[in-house]
């Protein structure tokens, strides 16, 4: 399974260990992750479910392409980040 | 005659209570955080916040006994398959809420409903005490909805929220920029208001249209609901109809421009505005902060300065930081460079509470 960590600055607000969560795609384990943690989705994802526009999510070390639909892959040893963009100010 | 105030800021949320006279800071909550505008609802004591924490979103918090809790925020209904729209910068316009921009509840004869207006547009109401919000789809929907534009902000939003006091199935909103919205049936349908009013900065066609208008504030008197002060990007107009027809304010001294305007709870003809020199530059004339008040319906004002700086003073005075108690005597207003002041007469004199706040968006007596 996928390893994802959260930027620290989520955590007080809401408490989002680093976690071994399935998926092939962002998306999937995104959804996994919300599925024990739901008040997280709102502070990762925003009204349509895209990325929030001053996150970022890199996977492998590279940064996702697709902040609409979060279908970039996932292998079952990818290391995945949820950060803030520094544009956020 | 309420004793205490709540101060949304850049950096927090911060309680000034009256004690022995005195006026000062008493608690501070989310200390950091962007608050970007409170509701007291006075049916039941709660106390509302809405946090716009940049990265992590729009957020909303409900006092409890012991502090707050966050309860649900206004959530964008999905954007249709294949549906795409674009704002007044051709870009795709996220449904999603960018920013909570007014608060207030619903009619005496129905606890628990809150009114929420958002940027990009999206006008919210709650039954359950902000538990959970309901968009309302009528005027999201309305094709004119489209014609909406930025004002205050990039994204059209809605900053003001009249009830009526009568009738609480009849709302008010209004827009920046798109004018002043009206339904009488709790949003089930919408007509614009507004008619009379002058923009100065769109195309002459397009002047008197309603939808022009960029409304900075749209306040009722809550006595007389028939009367109702706009503060207008140029100008201050003034309603005897409900909002259908509207009068313009002419040869006010110093300035018609500014963001606020209050009406007193009782006296229809009785209003407070902050101005500045419009518009592009945006700061009180000559470095001095006043205050401006009209006892007839706008045919004279008393422009008062007591206690407030009369040199090299930059402070803005942003729609929602201007604030009247229920009794009508008591007025309190902060700004952009961080200072409040408070007056117990009606504005004729003032006491400086602070002036080392952050830049503040909101004030309001709980």
């Amino acid at each position: 399974m996928a390893r994802i960590v959260f930027t620290a600055n989520i955590q007080r607000h809401v408490a989002c260990p680093e976690a071994e969560a399935a998926g092939r795609t962002v998306r999937e384990v995104l959804e996994n992750v919300f599925a024990e943690i739901p008040q997280a989705r709102g502070y990762v994802l925003d009204d349509q479910a895209a990325l929030r526009r001053h996150m970022a999510i890199f996977v492998d070390g590279q940064i996702i392409r697709d902040r609409a639909r979060l279908t970039d892959a996932v292998s079952e040893t990818s290391r995945i980040y949820v950060i803030q963009a520094l544009s956020g100010g | 005659m309420s004793d205490t105030l709540l101060i949304s800021s850049r950096k927090g949320l911060f309680t000034v209570s009256r004690k022995a006279g005195q006026w000062e800071i008493t608690g501070t909550d989310f200390l950091g955080d962007n608050v970007s505008i409170t509701l007291t609802d006075r049916r039941d004591g709660r106390h509302y916040a809405a946090l716009d924490h940049g990265h992590f979103g729009v957020k909303l918090h409900r006092s409890t006994a012991t502090g707050w809790e966050e309860i649900a925020a206004p959530t964008y209904p999905p954007k249709p398959d294949g549906y795409e729209e674009y704002d007044m910068w051709s870009r795709p316009l996220n449904w999603s809420t960018a920013r909570i921009w007014a608060l207030e509840a619903g009619g005496s004869d129905e606890p628990g409903v809150i009114w929420c207006g958002t940027l990009p547009g999206g006008l919210f109401r709650s039954t359950d005490h902000g538990q959970s919000w309901e968009m309302i789809r009528a005027l999201w929907d309305h094709p004119k909805r489209k014609q909406w534009m930025g004002g205050g902000a990039d994204l059209p939003g809605i900053h003001s929220i009249c009830v009526d006091p009568r009738n609480s199935r009849r709302v008010w909103v209004a827009v920046s920029t798109g004018g002043i919205w009206f339904t009488e049936d709790a949003g089930a349908s919408w007509a614009q208001r507004g008619e009379g009013m002058r923009a100065e900065h769109v195309p002459p066609e397009l002047t008197r249209d309603p939808i022009a208008q960029d409304v900075h504030c749209l306040a009722q008197c809550p006595a007389a609901p028939y009367r109702m002060w706009v503060q207008h990007h140029n100008g201050i107009f003034v309603s005897s109809d409900e909002g259908k027809t509207f009068s313009e304010i002419n040869g006010v001294e110093p300035s018609t421009f500014g963001f606020p305007v209050v009406v007193h709870p009782r006296e229809p003809d009785t209003a407070w505005f902050v101005p500045e020199i419009k518009d592009e530059k945006r700061i009180p004339l000559d470095g001095k902060l006043i205050v401006t008040r009209t006892r007839d319906s706008g045919k004279s004002f008393d422009v008062l300065t007591k206690g407030l700086p009369q040199s090299h003073a930059y402070d803005v005075v942003y729609r929602h930081a201007l604030a009247l108690d229920e009794a009508g005597d008591r007025l309190a207003f902060g700004s952009t460079t961080g200072g409040l002041w408070v007056s117990e007469d009606q504005g004729d004199s003032w006491a400086c509470v602070t002036h080392t706040l952050p830049p503040i968006y909101s004030v309001r007596f709980a």
